[in-house]
């Protein structure tokens, strides 16, 4: 198998692509814990009365991570980049998204 | 036919569940092969292009399957789960409120599904992500180690993901059916 050097993609759509979704994961994470903690961020998550808060956390969680793969996607398309470490932060960021839907940890934050 | 039905709320369970769900749990073992044997030194040229079609295919199926999956059991199923029982009634009917009134399977709710609920909207979009490297870098992958680790990585938190949730729902389905 033959690649040449001018069909080579950056390593900066990957690292876009892994940060990004790891960040949507992350912002489903912390609006579970958020809202477990308020009241007030629960009921503005209720998007839709029958599934509850769950359609607002999910739903900015895809924005957020749609909007980040957009901007970061447009500063990295043509570009390598240090692509282990940008990996490194999008697998502490996912265990952070993990661990912050975790009933265990979140329910700590009940108001 | 043969004495076989379902209600309409079993009829969505069974296809949130075990028709999507399931799909996706049993294809990622097909995926993930794939991934991993993609390389130059194991392949010819025309079976790398060949495989590397597949997965394309087929990492795009499974991100669709895993989106399906989701929207079906937040829009449709969980609906079911979540109403609220009227003063009176009975409770075997409304799963949520049947599982909090009962100390012992109370669990089932507070842990599992509260889990279940949260941890499967990541699958999609890490089957998304890996769904658009494959495509994105194709045969790349294959002289890439390191790409290819890291989007296998990401394959597997996938898998985890809708296994998680798969296997709470179907315990909780066991301990309260959405009938």
């Amino acid at each position: 198998m033959t690649n040449n050097v001018s069909n080579h993609i950056p390593s900066g759509p990957a690292a876009a692509a892994f940060l990004s979704g790891s960040i949507g994961l992350f912002v489903i994470g912390l609006l579970t814990t958020l809202s477990e903690a308020s009241h007030a961020i629960g009921n503005a998550l209720n998007w839709y009365n029958p599934s509850g808060s769950l359609v607002g956390k999910t739903g900015v969680g895809i924005i957020v991570w749609l909007i980040a793969w957009f901007f970061l996607n447009k500063a990295w398309k043509d570009k390598d980049v240090n692509l282990k470490s940008m990996f490194t932060w999008a697998i502490i960021i996912t265990a952070l998204g993990f661990l912050l839907t975790f009933p265990p940890f979140f329910v700590t934050f009940k108001g | 036919m043969f004495g076989l039905s379902f209600t309409p709320r079993e009829f969505w369970a069974v296809i949130h569940g075990m028709i999507l769900g399931g799909l996706f749990l049993i294809s990622f073992a097909g995926g993930l092969a794939g991934l991993y044997f993609m390389r130059p030194q194991w392949m010819t040229t025309e079976g790398l292009r060949k495989q590397v079609s597949c997965l394309v295919k087929g990492t795009w199926v499974m991100a669709i399957v895993a989106w399906l999956t989701v929207i079906t059991g937040t829009y449709i199923v969980y609906p079911w789960y979540r109403a609220p029982a009227p003063e009176g009634a009975d409770l075997t009917q409304f799963p949520r409120s049947f599982l909090k009134a009962n100390e012992a399977i109370a669990a089932w709710h507070n842990f599992g599904m509260e889990w279940k609920e949260h941890v499967a909207w990541f699958a999609p979009i890490l089957a998304t992500v890996v769904a658009y490297i494959v495509w994105r870098y194709r045969d790349q992958l294959a002289e890439d180690d390191r790409l290819r680790k890291y989007t296998i990585v990401f394959f597997v938190l996938a898998f985890l993901a809708a296994a998680v949730a798969g296997l709470l729902g179907a315990l909780i389905t066991k301990a309260a059916p959405v009938a």
